[in-house]
């Protein structure tokens, strides 16, 4: 078999892993790396008897995911603070929703930035208040700051001077520009509180989100991971409400897509309907599960389709050849007086 | 009219290894090492048990220890904010 | 192949660099298992052939590295081990220092990369002290042991004439980022006790090059030293901090100016005395 599916299989069913001989752990390792399983790998694996220098390798990606994890929830800390004069709970998104929520989810998730939902009113003012506590404009292009603030669900990346983490803001969950409109209203409407001015998306509307972050607003690169989020949240707190949720956000479509693969690649309790692949969809599982054993992309053009894919959903065509325009002009201008 | 109050951070939130001047201190819920030089160590443990505004603050430290300059209230009010953004100490 | 606790996958497109790396690394076990893999890689499809172009890529990389000659493999795997380790690995606290070991106790010799400890390291262990390795010292956060980490020591330009008598080379390489490089493995005894740690007993921080001085460092300093020294101290988390207290506290640390191999060696045998 090969690494990938080694992976899927075992994070479906960790008794797995005792038939694994060491040579292919070295492989399967090396694509839960590529895809930033490892620590999901490893939190499945934990207290399993495996040989000595595999339980090592593993420990250290336990090690990694905690300070993934702590990182991601002072990151989350310090911007709530930054935004208490705001008077909104500072509703968080994907990974760091996870850690702080304390969900399966979560458990040796790797996270990057902080990604925050607000409603878009409070957007100039958050912006400000992040400035004023050092957080600093990642780009200085006065078009794609341009086409950030424009189309984009979100403002420009924020770094933070000393820390140097990036906090996303959004205030919907799908560029403006794309298609399906979620209800960033409801989204933010029924957002669940924590402590400490934070929130985070409930229950379905999370699924929603890891399926239309997914299928809708991507390459699918990384595939594999959010899949799992998928698989994690609905084992943990059901589909109850989903499908209703998702056709309220007119989402359908990527929810149902999601349903599938999650079942189809790990094994995910979802109703019959659900349980058989389509044409396409097995495109896309071809897709993400598409690494070899040094954990190299392969099939190249089947990744280049869904990168073209990925540019189109999020504009329209006319609009995406004119930005592309633009950026060859800029990129022309770049070269030419260097 | 009093200021804000402040307190520490709770003690099981840090790692606290003396030096010489310098104290280590390991701030669990960041993950950051900081090299705390006099006052803080002291404005630490002053906030420690109970918060106290800026003033109080000064005079429990002046009783102790010398800020050394004619204008403690600048001094202290400096550390804190450093303090603050460090997230070892935080409003009340 | 596996060097003290860490085992390397290491492909290539080319044959000649796995040659050469069969070669120095002859003594070396060969694990089933290896807990990074990384690739030497063409840059691109034509620049396999034509003035071929090595980038290393796998587990751990660094995207703005600049690619090296062909001729320059063996570097570029050496590079793709130290990032391997440098980048990932947790079950240590990791020192930039050369160790070397009499008995049971261990000097740690910590600095910048540079011939100043790798060569004061080499030169040691062909005089009855035991090579732990040049490049990283590997502390155990639970028991505060140094592990060996023995791989070749890469000396450059002058440091070259140190080489010793009868040791096992790489091929004489020019025209390096760093000049010309050659890599020494280490004696056969190091490579087969790679599996015993041993007590840091003396941490050094050596100068090459200056007239002979030595001095102890306050408290403060040589904390803050070990942790500029650390590659993965921040990344340990608490265990890290507590690793590195811990050596502070009860290792007792020395700057060391000395102006030539010799009088470095000297003066490492006299202070190790003196302890």
């Amino acid at each position: 078999m090969s690494a990938v599916r080694t992976l899927v299989a075992l994070l479906r069913d960790p008794r797995r892993a005792r038939a694994v001989d060491p040579a292919h752990w070295t492989e399967v390792l090396a694509v839960a790396r590529a895809e930033t399983l490892a620590g999901t790998l490893a939190y499945r694996l934990e207290g399993l008897a495996l040989p000595g220098e595999v339980v090592g390798a593993l420990a250290e990606a336990r090690i990694d995911a905690a300070e993934a994890r702590r990182t991601a929830l002072w990151e989350a800390n310090r911007v709530a603070l930054a935004l208490r004069p705001l008077g909104h709970p500072v509703i968080l998104l994907k990974g760091t929703a996870f850690v702080a929520a304390g969900l399966a989810a979560g458990q040796g998730r790797a996270i990057g930035d902080c990604d925050i939902l607000l409603p878009r009113p409070l957007l100039d003012h958050a912006e400000k208040l992040l400035v004023d506590a050092g957080w600093e404009w990642m780009k200085s292009d006065p078009y794609d700051d341009l086409y950030y603030r424009q189309w984009m669900h979100e403002l420009p990346p924020l770094v933070h001077g000393e820390r140097g983490r990036m906090v996303d803001v959004h205030h919907t969950i799908l560029p403006l520009t794309a298609r399906p409109t979620p209800d960033a209203q409801a989204l933010i409407g029924d957002a669940e509180v924590l402590d400490g001015g934070l929130a985070v998306l409930c229950h379905t509307d999370m699924i929603v989100h890891a399926a239309a972050h997914l299928l809708a607003d991507g390459e699918l690169a990384g595939g594999l991971r959010n899949l799992w989020d998928i698989h994690a949240l609905i084992q943990e707190r059901g589909m109850e409400g989903l499908e209703t949720r998702a056709a309220h956000h007119g989402l359908s479509f990527a929810v149902d897509r999601a349903l599938r693969l999650t079942h189809a690649l790990y094994g995910t309790t979802v109703p019959a309907r659900w349980q058989r692949l389509t044409m396409i969809d097995r495109l896309y599982r071809c897709r993400m599960m598409a690494r070899e054993g040094w954990a190299r992309e392969r099939h190249k053009a089947l990744r280049m389709m869904f990168y073209i894919r990925s540019h189109l959903i999020r504009m329209p065509l006319p609009m995406l050849i004119r930005h592309l325009w633009i950026k060859w002009r800029k990129g022309k201008a770049a070269t030419g007086s260097g | 009219m009093a200021g804000p109050r402040y307190r520490a951070a709770a003690a099981a939130l840090l790692i606290v290894e003396p030096l010489d001047m310098f104290t280590a201190v390991f701030h669990r819920p960041s993950g950051v090492t900081h090299l705390l030089n006099e006052p803080a160590p002291q404005i630490l443990e002053a906030l420690a048990d109970e918060p106290l505004d800026r003033d109080a603050l000064l005079a429990r430290l002046a009783q102790n220890f010398d800020l050394g300059e004619a204008d403690g209230t600048a001094v202290l009010q400096a550390r804190l904010t450093e303090l603050e953004t460090a997230g070892l100490v935080d409003r009340v | 192949m596996r060097v003290g606790p860490v085992g390397f996958r290491i492909g290539s497109d080319w044959h000649a660099p796995i040659a050469a790396l069969d070669a120095l690394y002859r003594d070396y076990p060969r694990p089933e298992f290896a807990d990074y893999s990384f690739r030497l890689e063409a840059v691109s499809p034509w620049r396999r052939r034509v003035r071929p172009s090595v980038r290393v890529a796998g587990d751990y990389w660094l995207p703005d590295a600049s690619p090296l000659p062909l001729a320059q493999g063996l570097l570029a795997a050496e590079m793709g081990m130290n990032l391997q380790v440098a980048l990932g690995h947790r079950r240590h606290l990791l020192l930039h220092a050369a160790v070397v070991a009499r008995g049971d106790r261990a000097i740690l010799m910590s600095g910048v990369s540079g011939a100043g400890k790798s060569t004061l390291a080499l030169m040691l262990s062909h005089r009855g002290w035991r090579f732990l390795g040049d490049e990283f010292a590997m502390i155990d956060p639970d028991t505060g042991l140094a592990h060996p980490f023995p791989r070749p020591v890469s000396l450059k330009n002058e440091s070259l004439s140190l080489i010793p008598e009868g040791c096992r080379t790489g091929p004489l390489l020019t025209g390096t980022p760093k000049g010309d490089v050659r890599h020494v493995a280490p004696p056969a005894a190091a490579i087969a006790a790679m599996d015993e740690p041993a007590r840091p007993a003396l941490v050094i921080f050596p100068r090459f090059g200056f007239p002979s001085a030595l001095s102890g460092l306050a408290p403060t300093e040589t904390f803050m030293r070990l942790t500029q020294a650390s590659t993965n101290y921040v990344a340990m988390g608490e265990a890290g901090f507590q690793a590195l207290t811990r050596l502070r506290a009860q290792v007792p640390a020395v700057a060391l100016d000395y102006p030539d191999g010799e009088a470095g060696v000297a003066a490492v045998e006299a202070l190790w005395e003196a302890l």
